[in-house]
């Protein structure tokens, strides 16, 4: 069987502050047999500056995208967020640019990692590093951007030896928001508490979501309140291929 | 709200209203029982989702021969007998009901709940010239008891808990020991307000929808005071932005159907009230006059505007309630008449965008918003088309833009972008202990004061990809 190709968008958090993530997802493909690419010169998706309102920065970001993920037949991104911004907003910000078709090239191949996992490589069962109860936090643009809150889910149902129970307002916001978090920080650190007093009344010993801004909201509001409960990312539940 | 309520910072009205134990207190109580209410309505009714897009596209189609539709309305409202005015701006709307007022020699107005009417600050007009206004709303009347603007756009007294309503009763109407039980509280408003029913000279009512192809005014209620309103004093008035015409009866009902289900859960509201012009010769009741207030605003300058999606807006209040920053702030905060989402959007409809600086910002553009309208209006999208407006009119303030151009130019240079993770892990040296960073000076205390930040990785995934990369090939 010819082996998968795909390129892994690392994103500026998982970059900087979760490079275990992005190994862990890297050895997770390679022994599912795809071969993983990382286009170097990445830097961020621009969805910071595309939220902020500031597009035209945002459009020299996809361009520099477009280009550098054009040969990988599929590109793997970590947070459901920046997979959102070039799924949904790269071929908008793009449209009327010679790179019109790269774009809306790019953003049919792109896929969050749960989703490549589920429904490119329809993998569903694998061996787990942690054991124990966990509870899933769906991510807002993975949920309501993508539509996604099967796959990781699946995913974390078939883990062995982890039993997943459903969070209390699952659904709802961490209150990370980007800019939103230190614009206006009490707001945000008070629907944060929301958060985190449904994630303890679970009993679970982790928190997993699929984006690196909801992972550094919680687990900062986690280890401040100096909670037993950490937030993972849910590459780093799993050891290999079950 | 009033001009030194909104000197105070958006920010420092929210961290108030985060203080507020018993609104904390009242809005995590109303807004989860919305939620739930909401969840079990659609829940029952699969044929919602249509019906959803069905209402946005009747809106879509209306707004695309507004004035068309708002022709037929007139000429159908005038055929039977009513007057139609229309108003620019808020202070015509208020010079043409005071005139009315004053013509009919009005002394007192009952009023049922309409936004479009707090969005002219109607009732403090009424009163400097004399007329008394009575909200007969049971949450309009609380907050007029108060002093107050409605934080809700359906429940304008969600910010008020049981116990505090009694107080104010027991203050503000001279009863003592008024218990904190909902059924004897809207008893004492009910016999209070019989009274002034029977008084009142004039009936001001907002409207849900205006039939075009009828000239009929819908007004939907639970509690039947708009049926007293519209038949029982001498002139009914009723005011309406111009974007709630809807071209036929048959449109109504897609839009009644889903109306209730998204703002309270219930099926139908209690009251469903048509009006149609005065009242003829061959009946009972009804008034001697009847007015129609169409309402611009801002609204018709947004049908080729960024806010067109907005004109959509039912006024279910579904946004709020679903809302993160709005359950944990409450209406007040924002400072303005439309509170929540899509009370940010309409607020910059109505005052222009220099009035959403902050508020385009009160949003994690968490997306429930959309979700949750019934006319599925992209209120996340228009917030981002909002703040690019704030950034592109140099309204935002120059210390930001440049932050957010600088860290563009920087994305644009992989180069130099690497070289900020050696850069911030020598800077947070001092900063992080035991794997985080509890304290950051300057602007980054903004995290820290409440949230740990992990600290930039010893080797960035970038720094480790060489190592990974012979890994894969042994």
């Amino acid at each position: 069987m010819a082996r998968t190709r795909a390129a892994l968008m690392i994103t500026c958090l998982g970059d900087m502050l979760y490079p275990e993530v992005g190994v862990a997802i890297v050895r997770l493909l390679r022994k599912l047999d795809v071969d993983v690419e990382f286009p170097k010169g990445q830097t961020c998706c621009g969805l910071p500056l595309f939220n902020s309102g500031y597009h035209t920065e945002a459009r020299a970001v996809a361009g520099r995208l477009v280009e550098l993920f054009a040969e990988a037949p599929y590109v793997v991104v970590p947070s459901g967020s920046c997979a959102w911004m070039v799924k949904h907003e790269l071929p908008g910000l793009l449209k009327d640019t010679p790179l019109a078709e790269r774009a809306q090239a790019l953003a049919a191949k792109t896929y969050e990692l749960s989703q490549f996992l589920v429904r490119v490589l329809g993998k569903r069962r694998f061996t787990s590093r942690v054991h124990g109860r966990v509870t899933y936090h769906d991510s807002c643009h993975l949920l309501r951007g993508l539509h996604e809150s099967a796959s990781p889910r699946e995913i974390l149902r078939n883990l062995e030896g982890v039993e997943l129970v459903e969070l209390p307002g699952h659904d709802e916001c961490c209150g990370f928001g980007g800019s939103f978090s230190v614009r206006l920080p009490e707001v945000s650190s008070a629907i944060l508490e929301k958060k985190l007093v449904n994630v303890e009344a679970t009993g679970a010993a982790c928190v997993v979501a699929c984006d690196a801004g909801c992972l550094m909201q919680m687990s900062g509001g986690l280890t401040r309140r100096s909670s037993p409960v950490r937030a993972m990312h849910l590459a780093e539940l799993i050891e290999g291929a079950s | 709200m009033s001009e030194p309520e909104l000197a105070t910072p958006f920010r420092a009205r929210a961290g108030e209203a985060l203080h507020d134990g018993f609104l904390q207190q009242a809005l995590t109580i109303a807004t989860t029982k919305f939620i739930d209410l909401r969840r079990e309505a659609f829940g029952e009714f699969p044929e919602g989702e249509a019906l959803r897009d069905r209402a946005r596209a009747i809106k879509e189609a209306t707004l695309q021969r507004l004035d068309h539709y708002l022709e037929q309305l007139v000429d159908n409202v005038e055929r039977l007998g009513g007057t139609v005015h229309f108003a620019t701006t808020p202070e015509d709307a208020r010079r043409i009901i005071l005139d009315i007022a004053e013509r009919t020699g009005a002394r007192m107005a009952v009023k049922s709940k309409s936004m479009a009417t707090e969005e002219i600050h109607l009732n403090d007009a009424l009163e400097a010239a004399g007329v008394t206004p009575v909200e007969t709303d049971l949450g309009e009347y609380i907050i007029q008891l108060a002093h107050e603007r409605p934080s809700h756009i359906i429940a304008p007294a969600i910010h008020k808990t049981k116990g505090q309503v009694a107080d104010l009763f027991s203050r503000e109407l001279g009863r003592p020991d008024v218990p904190a039980d909902p059924e004897v509280l809207t008893a004492i408003a009910r016999a209070e307000l019989r009274e002034k029913f029977l008084q009142a000279d004039m009936g001001i009512t907002g409207a849900n929808f205006a039939v075009a192809d009828t000239g009929t005014v819908v007004l939907v209620t639970n509690e039947g005071n708009g049926r007293m309103v519209t038949t029982l004093p001498r002139v009914h008035v009723a005011v309406m932005g111009v974007e709630k015409v809807v071209p036929s009866m048959t449109d109504l009902a897609v839009f009644l159907a889903i109306l209730a289900k998204s703002a309270t859960g219930q099926k139908l509201s209690v009251y469903t009230t048509l009006v149609r012009g005065p009242r003829k010769p061959t009946e009972l009741e009804g008034p001697d006059e009847f007015h129609l207030v169409l309402l611009d605003n801002g609204r018709i300058d947004q049908i080729g505007g960024t806010l067109r999606e907005a004109l959509s807006c039912l006024r279910c209040g579904a946004c709020l309630n679903v809302c993160p920053v709005y359950r944990s702030i409450g209406g007040h905060a924002y400072g303005y008449t439309y509170p929540g989402p899509i009370g940010i959007l309409l607020t910059a409809m109505l005052n222009g965008p220099g009035s959403v600086k902050d508020l385009a910002h009160a949003s994690s553009l968490c997306g429930a918003c959309a979700d949750a309208c019934p006319v599925r209006i992209d209120i996340p999208r228009m917030l981002i088309e909002l703040r690019k407006e704030v950034d592109e009119k140099r309204i935002a303030p120059w210390t930001e833009r440049m932050v957010f151009r600088a860290f563009a130019w920087l994305l644009g240079r992989p180069a130099l972008f690497r070289l900020t993770a050696p850069i911030a892990r020598l800077m947070q040296r001092p900063f992080a202990r035991g794997g985080r960073i509890t304290r950051l000076p300057l602007f980054f205390g903004e995290w820290t004061r409440t949230r740990d930040l992990p600290p930039v990785a010893a080797r960035t995934f970038s720094e480790r990809w060489d190592d990974l990369a012979r890994e894969g090939r042994r």
